[in-house]
């Protein structure tokens, strides 16, 4: 995966930073340039709760050659909270418990290596929530 | 505008082709459907293709396809809408027939999967989704498919068993078409045990990797006669798109590109659904006949199951589907696929499908090429004239 890309997407991977139009109030994730309800073009950075539910998923079984070694994983497209749906793997759950509408979380992760010696792409997945400790 | 017919068809067996490349295997579709119409020359050429870029390693197909199927020279452009290439290339032929631009032009789909390992194609397949958002996220463009049949089987209720007829008519109507890749019937029990790629999408709901290429040849209505191709009259083609990923879509089960793609085809040719004889939908997954059924208005929200469990889509039936075999039996060379449809479309209308694919009294056909999920969609009707 090229480097630009990562560091230019590094808020939206690390952060899950979207935004919201300032005419409507109305939240993206990713990014719009201009508000697909209002057609606003002013917009500031939102940050995501990350608290979600599962609206969909899958279990990958052929994957594309820098996924390939981390083949059998879940991706699943994850209603936020806050309004906008997002693409993503799952973490720390095994493909038979997953169902539709269970709550989930965001986390950093290891999300694809390009190769031996290319960069290592973090970025969100989402996992079933861990309750915080006392 | 000038109202535009087909009158040459040409097309390569749909198949592993190692032994040809893009050259090939585009000229020999091109100069098929030029042998067909009667004609040594058109005026203008668009190819439609995805990936020979990335694949092949070449772009700037317009001039080379030209000069391979002996037309150096001419006005010549590649067309790329992903796997809707071929149809959108089919678009700006119309196009350019249509406002007198130009009085012949050839649109040719031409696709070669096959040039490099299938991981490199699975990677090169997925640039029809957002790169920054689904695939560099793990999302295979089987992955895409799979996300939105696992949520129709959840609204739904539907078993994994309820998508079989799909599969099953698909390969019973390919075994009759000799450019088919898949010639051979598949049953019930072998489509719910296959292979599964992306739960639960298994091997038999997906359209294999192939390589192939398909052309027609357009000029004015009023120059048919000039010509010794039997000429089919183009209705309407009309594209209508929707965003890139699912996950921007309010609800992503109902194709909204393929809803207005499909309104605006039907309000041009002035045709309703039940002057529709033929529909040939982009089964690239089982899943996506189901949802095209249900957006292009034949069937309601949800009931695109139901229906095809009663087998209305075989041959003979209310609305017959994948009759050459669709992208499920024929195979999907994707840059290549919405010209098959348009040459099988024509072939039916034309009337002369092999006798056990045949639709009996084909007057009108209607072919929906997608590119992405959903994404970029080509609805062309095609009429007896």
């Amino acid at each position: 995966m090229d480097i630009p890309r990562t560091w230019r997407l590094r808020d939206q991977r690390y952060l899950l930073q979207g935004n919201q139009c300032e005419e409507c109030g109305e939240l993206y994730f990713p990014k719009v340039f201009i508000c697909h309800k209002c057609r606003c073009r002013s917009l500031k950075d939102y940050q995501f709760s990350g608290r979600g539910t599962v609206y969909s998923y899958s279990t990958v079984y052929q994957a594309a050659p820098n996924f390939d070694a981390f083949v059998p994983y879940i991706v699943a497209l994850i209603d936020l909270k806050e309004g906008p749906r997002v693409t993503a793997q799952l973490s720390d759950i095994s493909p038979g418990e997953v169902e539709i509408g269970m709550p989930v979380e965001m986390v950093v992760r290891k999300i694809s290596e390009d190769g031996e010696r290319g960069v290592i792409n973090y970025g969100y997945k989402f996992r079933p929530p861990i309750p915080l400790e006392e | 505008m000038r109202q535009v017919a087909i009158i040459g068809l040409g097309q390569t067996p749909v198949r592993e082709h190692w032994e040809k490349g893009i050259r090939e295997l585009a000229a020999n579709a091109v100069l098929d459907a030029l042998e067909d119409a009667g004609l040594h020359r058109v005026e203008a050429l668009y190819v439609g293709n995805m990936l020979s870029g990335l694949l092949a390693g070449q772009e700037n197909l317009g001039a080379l396809i030209a000069e391979t199927a002996g037309m150096a020279g001419i006005e010549a452009i590649k067309v790329e809408a992903a796997c809707g290439s071929a149809a959108a290339s089919f678009r700006q032929a119309l196009l350019a027939v249509a406002s007198g631009a130009v009085d012949s032009a050839v649109a040719v789909g031409v696709e070669k999967l096959t040039e490099m390992s299938g991981t490199a194609t699975t990677a090169g397949l997925a640039t029809a989704a957002d790169s920054d958002y689904e695939a560099s996220m793990g999302l295979s463009f089987v992955a895409i498919n799979a996300l939105l049949m696992q949520r129709y089987m959840y609204e739904f209720g539907y078993s994994k068993a309820d998508f079989a007829p799909f599969a099953v008519n698909a390969h019973d109507n390919a075994k009759y078409n000799i450019n088919a890749m898949f010639r051979y019937s598949v049953s019930m029990e072998q489509y719910t045990n296959a292979k599964v790629i992306c739960d639960p999408i298994n091997l038999l709901d997906s359209s294999p990797i192939a390589d192939g290429a398909a052309a027609v040849v357009v000029v004015p209505l009023e120059h048919v006669g000039r010509y010794p191709g039997q000429a089919v009259l183009i209705e309407a083609c009309e594209i209508g798109t929707d965003t890139i990923s699912l996950d921007n879509r309010e609800n992503p089960l109902q194709l909204k590109g393929v809803q207005r793609s499909a309104q605006k085809a039907l309000k041009t040719s002035g045709k309703s659904h039940k002057d529709i004889n033929i529909f040939e939908a982009h089964d690239a997954f089982s899943i996506m006949s189901a949802l095209s059924l249900e957006a292009s208005g034949f069937v309601e929200f949800g009931h695109g199951l139901k229906w095809a469990a009663k087998m209305n889509i075989g041959p003979g039936g209310d609305l017959p589907m994948s009759t050459f075999g669709g992208l499920k039996g024929r195979g999907h060379p994707v840059g290549a696929t919405g010209l098959y449809q348009i040459v099988e479309g024509a072939t039916q209308i034309r009337g002369t499908a092999p006798s056990e694919i045949q639709v009996p009294d084909a007057r009108c056909a209607m072919m929906q090429n997608i590119g992405g999920s959903g994404a970029n969609v080509t609805t062309t009707i095609l009429g007896k004239l």
